[in-house]
């Protein structure tokens, strides 16, 4: 098992994290110790398992489609970095 | 040898063929959002008002299916001739943009919840064509993004997210479409039955029909598929159809000159009729899907979807075919009528009292109806002149008390003033005489007036008539009913 310095920085742009060369082997390991753990469930025999999405045991958790407006649309945008009028402000995105 | 392509003036070297696949997005017409009870009616709307802490993607806030949004997705997939998987999961589709607060969107991947359907779809030529459907899968909206405001364009973006968590299903053709027309004819057809079913409005100018397009060349007869280009913003019928046309010509312009097409995703630029490289970073397409622990699979029960199935009303195809073989219409008439739910309705509310009148009041939906409700861009279900009042003016016209250029003033007047079509009739003076006894005393008089040609129509010239009925007409004061003034003409002349 390896995890490659390349394979550090992929993930860290895929998840916009901007890393120091030093952080790179920091974290290259630690994805390491993780990716091992998770390799030990390996060794037991889940041939008769089938494969699932969820261990709940739930299905069709539904709500009815009734409307309930949310009163305080204000205080969402109170938590955004930037406002303008009713708006979220972003740098600018060219599509 | 050289070979005229889709568009005008257009030759290439081989005779290629376009293969083209289509991703639809639908809106399903419900009264809220997918995973939260915030309103979908924000089209139009002061921004951020049907929004709320789970459509924001605030930290721990958790998402729950709307029931209706399920309904709504297995009728458009049953209407699809779809199966319909016993159980689906949703995933998360990873990705940042500032359209998607949660830097993820819900969707279906591995095991969207229906797949393997097929859509008729009558194409120009009279020939109708089966175009596969390879999955339908239900996700989540993104918010939209503002970049100019008026006509000034910002050096900063606008988020909205009223329609951010808004119910879609993505529907995936197989890669079918051999032409732009094929394109154009499937889209019709898709948007017919939605409708029809109740599924989605797919009112595209709010945006809640949208459509991609994959689209390669090869030799035509050829196995193999080509590399294809996707296709993005496309933002109406015609757009597609454009797109598809440009791309064709731009694709075979690099295989005839020995260059290859790359994959890629381009946008389709309306105002310039051409379609734009997307810089598009490599990381875009790795969206780590996962299944999204916050949301239980979804299950098909069989009775559920067997009560789904039965509450399906009836579709287009099945309604032109009923209205050829119950109402005796032309394939024509029968597929303008069925095209629209609203239509069909209202067509088939004002026959109700009018037994045999069917291509009559066909003819007056048609020619006169139809015309008015698109200038007024109104649906049939908001027609002004009630289905019964319309049903009431064929029954005159049907009778001969009405002529059709009568029964188009009349109409006219009946859009305005809503009043009853006897109303109308008196009030215009525009009834027609068809009654026989004062027809035949008119005609005595014009036989008299003009006796060559009386005796020319007798040895069969037949042109003759027109003098006779141009006399009828002017003794009448253009009153008389002219088909039935013709029929009695010749009966009085053989006599
Ligand atoms: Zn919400």
């Amino acid at each position: 098992m390896a995890i490659s310095e390349e394979d550090v920085r992929k993930i860290a742009k895929l998840a916009r994290l901007d890393l120091s060369e030093d952080e790179v082997r920091l974290y290259g390991g630690q994805l390491l110790k993780i990716i091992e753990s998770m390799a030990e469930l390996e060794s037991l025999d889940a041939s008769s398992v089938p494969p699932t999405a969820s261990v709940l045991g739930l299905a069709n958790v539904l709500r009815e489609d009734e409307p309930r407006p949310f009163d305080d649309g204000d205080a969402l945008l109170a938590n955004a970095p930037e406002r303008e009028g009713p708006y979220y402000k972003v740098p600018k995105v060219l599509e | 040898m050289e070979r005229v392509g889709p568009a005008a003036g257009m030759t290439t070297k081989t005779d290629y063929e376009m293969v083209v696949g289509l991703e639809v997005h639908c809106q399903l017409a419900t009264r809220t959002k997918l995973f939260c009870a915030c309103g979908t009616d924000g089209f139009g709307e002061t921004a951020n008002t049907r929004v709320c802490p789970v459509c924001t993607g605030q930290p721990g806030t958790l998402p729950v299916l709307n029931k209706r949004a399920v309904e709504l997705a297995f009728q458009a997939a049953l209407a699809l001739d779809c199966r319909l998987a016993e159980e689906s999961v949703f995933a998360r589709k990873n990705y940042f943009y500032p359209d998607l607060p949660k830097a993820y969107q819900i969707s279906q991947y591995e095991r969207p919840f229906s797949t393997d359907g097929g859509l008729d779809v009558a194409l120009k030529d009279g020939r109708v064509k089966r175009v596969r459907i390879h999955r339908v899968h239900l996700e989540e909206d993104a918010g939209k993004l503002l970049h100019e405001i008026g006509s000034k364009r910002l050096d900063y973006s606008l988020v909205d997210f009223n329609r951010g968590g808004a119910p879609l299903i993505e529907i995936v053709s197989e890669p079918d479409l051999r032409s732009s027309e094929e394109a154009y004819a499937y889209l019709t057809a898709l948007k017919e039955v939605l409708q029809h079913a109740g599924c989605s409005r797919c009112d595209m100018e709010k945006g809640e029909m949208r459509c991609d397009a994959n689209v390669s060349l090869r030799a035509r007869g050829r196995g193999e598929l080509g590399t294809r280009a996707e296709l993005k913003n496309l933002n109406s019928f015609k757009g597609v159809k454009d797109a598809l046309e440009y791309e064709f010509r731009r694709q075979a312009a690099l295989l005839d000159s020995g260059r290859r097409v790359v994959q890629e995703t381009r946008l389709w630029d309306a105002q310039r009729q051409e379609t734009r490289s997307m810089r598009s970073k490599e990381e875009a397409h790795d969206y780590r899907y996962f299944p999204d622990p916050d949301l239980a699979p979804l299950r098909a029960a069989p009775e559920w979807v067997a009560a789904l199935k039965a509450s399906l009303p009836e579709l287009p195809a099945a309604k032109r075919q009923r209205f050829q073989s119950q109402h005796a219409l032309s394939a024509y008439d029968a597929s303008v009528l069925a095209s629209d739910r609203e239509l069909a309705e209202y067509f088939e509310r004002a026959l109700s009292g009018l037994p045999g009148g069917a291509k009559t009041l066909a003819n007056l939906v048609i020619n006169e109806l139809l015309g008015k409700l698109n200038a007024e861009k109104m649906t049939a279900g908001r027609c002004p002149v009630p289905a019964e009042s319309l049903g009431e003016l064929a029954r005159l016209v049907q009778a001969g008390t009405l002529s059709s250029k009568g029964a188009k003033d009349v109409l006219a007047r009946m859009w305005e003033s809503g009043k009853p079509a006897a109303v109308l009739v008196a009030e215009l003076g525009v009834s027609q005489v068809s009654d026989d006894a004062q027809l035949r005393d008119w005609i005595e008089q014009a036989l008299r007036a003009q006796p060559q040609a009386a005796a020319d129509l007798k040895s069969g010239k037949e042109r003759a008539i027109g003098s006779l009925v141009g006399v009828v007409m002017k003794l009448s004061k253009g009153k008389a009913n002219p088909a039935r003034v013709n029929v009695l003409i010749k009966e009085a002349v053989s006599r």
